[in-house]
């Protein structure tokens, strides 16, 4: 598809505006996107990305309870307000403390994932492994569902119970 | 150990060896982790942080990596030292010029470095020439374990690993490769591998990692996400989709090229052989720049038989195809890259110098190297 300002170059940027309920698309190149003023960024900044992930999270904290909000880890003494300037965390203690309000950011960031299912330190105790095990095979039992291979479902399905014995 | 010992030659990982390294040229795998019972470094006093530093030094320097290791303070090495780190890819801009108590595990032959106190306590990378993702996945996950034989990390069975930053959390793993992509920017479509990179979730840098831009056509890509699947998934994404499809559309590039553009090809060829060789002033950037066409040149000639007027001149002034296969071959053309940087410069001639006294000291590298293979 050509840019349709130069018709020159081939059409990278496409961009859809709805006003008033009316909706209309333009797709240009990127030379022409930047005469017209429109800032194309490959790569967003960290600190950029999480300001504007943390600033639409309101409601999310509402539904949390504004707890959080005022919340000072009382291991580390952070807030979810420093955290949103330095966009770093202050210990590993406010994963759990900020576990709500991090969540979204944290699903945003990983592709919708929230659950770790790689390396386990060899240090981790059985019990822990095994629940780790059995949280990977949900996750594939899940996508094994979704892609209707209700044989793999039904085998993962039998080693979840036998885990749960 | 010098800096001075490494900054006269290449990095192992550089040499234009390994597989596909006519277009992947160097993979690197990085873990980022944090020892339990110790607030992340945001939050840590210059004490706390100075006990992490020791802490971890000591459990690296003892590790049997079956090469010399060597370490650097980072916080009191000398601005210059500090660049040239930064340039041979052993530590990130943020470590060299961050704060506090911090330093750099190295290994001799430079496959392996440990960034201790960077944005997280300890950040160790595994880096190989071509394309060997398989294969550095595998040494850094022995060294991790080695290292977690002497330390407790920070970890929680449903986050995984716990990072400074919630964008790094779960296996903590970075997998990047560098790319020589030449022939997508002169057919005008990199673009589309921008495209593909981030319907894949990549992100796309360049030579010298977050804010550069992409000189000499060499771009990083690595993941983004690094939670809710395993380390082995995301290296074979990488091995069996990411990177075939990436060195498909620049083989495809090149050929179009050759088939259909050779006056474009020959022109920025010879026109990258003729300053390259007379030139007295050149700035770093123009070298990248320059030199990307040489090393496309003689990696178009090596692996796809090509041979039009300008690369067989090209060909002639390296001696590729002659008799006795010496002169600028891709490892010499790397070697010009990586020497020519700016504080290799300088480091290498044993004192600062301003910008013009650097870009005349360059050029007068580049000539010597590319006139004494004529000959």
């Amino acid at each position: 598809m050509l840019c349709q300002i130069c018709n020159k170059n081939g059409a990278t940027i496409h961009l859809t505006e709805i006003a008033e309920g009316v909706r209309t698309e333009m797709h240009i190149c990127e030379q022409c996107a930047a005469e017209q003023g429109i800032a194309v960024k490959s790569h967003i900044p960290i600190n950029e990305l999480l300001n504007s992930l943390l600033a639409v999270q309101p409601t999310d904290d509402e539904l949390a309870g504004s707890s959080e909000k005022e919340l000072a880890c009382p291991n580390c003494g952070f807030t979810l307000d420093q955290f949103r300037k330095a966009g770093v965390l202050g210990c590993p203690q406010d994963y759990e403390v900020f576990e709500k309000s991090l969540r979204p950011l944290i699903e945003k960031a990983h592709n919708g994932k929230t659950t770790h299912c790689g390396k386990l330190p060899s240090k981790t105790s059985t019990d822990a492994k095994k629940q780790i095990e059995l949280l990977n095979l949900r996750r594939q039992l899940d996508s094994a569902v979704q892609s209707e291979d209700y044989e793999l479902a039904a085998e993962l399905r039998d080693k979840i119970n036998q885990g749960q014995k | 150990m010098k800096l001075t010992d490494i900054s006269n030659d290449i990095n192992e990982w550089f040499d234009g060896s390994g597989p596909l390294a006519d277009i992947v040229i160097s993979s690197r795998i990085r873990l980022a982790r944090n020892l339990a019972g110790h607030k992340f470094l945001s939050r840590c006093s210059k004490d706390e942080k100075a006990e992490i530093l020791d802490k971890l030094k000591n459990v690296l320097m003892s590790l049997d990596l079956g090469d010399k290791v060597f370490y650097i303070s980072v916080d009191k090495a000398p601005t210059l030292n500090r660049h040239f780190l930064v340039e041979r890819h052993l530590i990130s801009h943020n470590h060299a010029f961050g704060k506090g108590p911090r330093g750099v595990v190295i290994a001799r032959r430079e496959f392996f470095t440990a960034m201790i106190n960077e944005e997280d306590h300890l950040r160790i990378q595994v880096l190989k020439a071509g394309c060997q993702l398989s294969q550095c996945a595998k040494q850094i996950n022995h060294i991790d374990d080695m290292i977690e034989q002497k330390v407790n990390y920070a970890f929680s069975p449903s986050c995984g690993y716990l990072t400074a930053c919630p964008t790094n959390l779960g296996t903590g793993i970075r997998v990047s490769v560098m790319l020589h992509l030449p022939a997508l920017k002169m057919t005008d479509q990199i673009e589309k591998f921008f495209n593909t990179a981030r319907d894949m979730s990549l992100a796309v840098r360049g030579l010298f990692g977050e804010g550069t831009d992409a000189a000499s056509d060499l771009y990083q890509i690595s993941n983004q996400v690094t939670l809710g699947v395993s380390e082995a998934e995301i290296v074979s994404q990488f091995e069996n989709n990411i990177i075939p499809e990436i060195v498909e559309y620049e083989n495809a590039a090149r050929n179009r090229l050759l088939a259909k553009q050779t006056d474009v090809l020959d022109d920025k060829i010879s026109r990258a052989m003729a300053l390259l060789q007379n030139a007295h002033l050149i700035s770093s950037q123009e070298a990248l720049f320059l030199l990307s066409h040489l090393r496309l040149g003689i990696n178009m000639h090596e692996h796809m038989g090509a041979s039009t007027p300008a690369i067989k001149r090209l060909c002639t002034l390296c001696g590729v195809g002659g008799k006795e296969q010496q002169g600028l071959s891709i490892a010499t053309i790397n070697r010009l890259f990586m020497l020519t940087l700016p504080a290799h410069l300088q480091l290498n001639y044993g004192k600062t110098l301003d910008s013009t006294h650097r870009d005349a000291l360059r050029a007068k590298i580049i000539r010597s190297a590319l006139n004494q293979d004529t000959q």
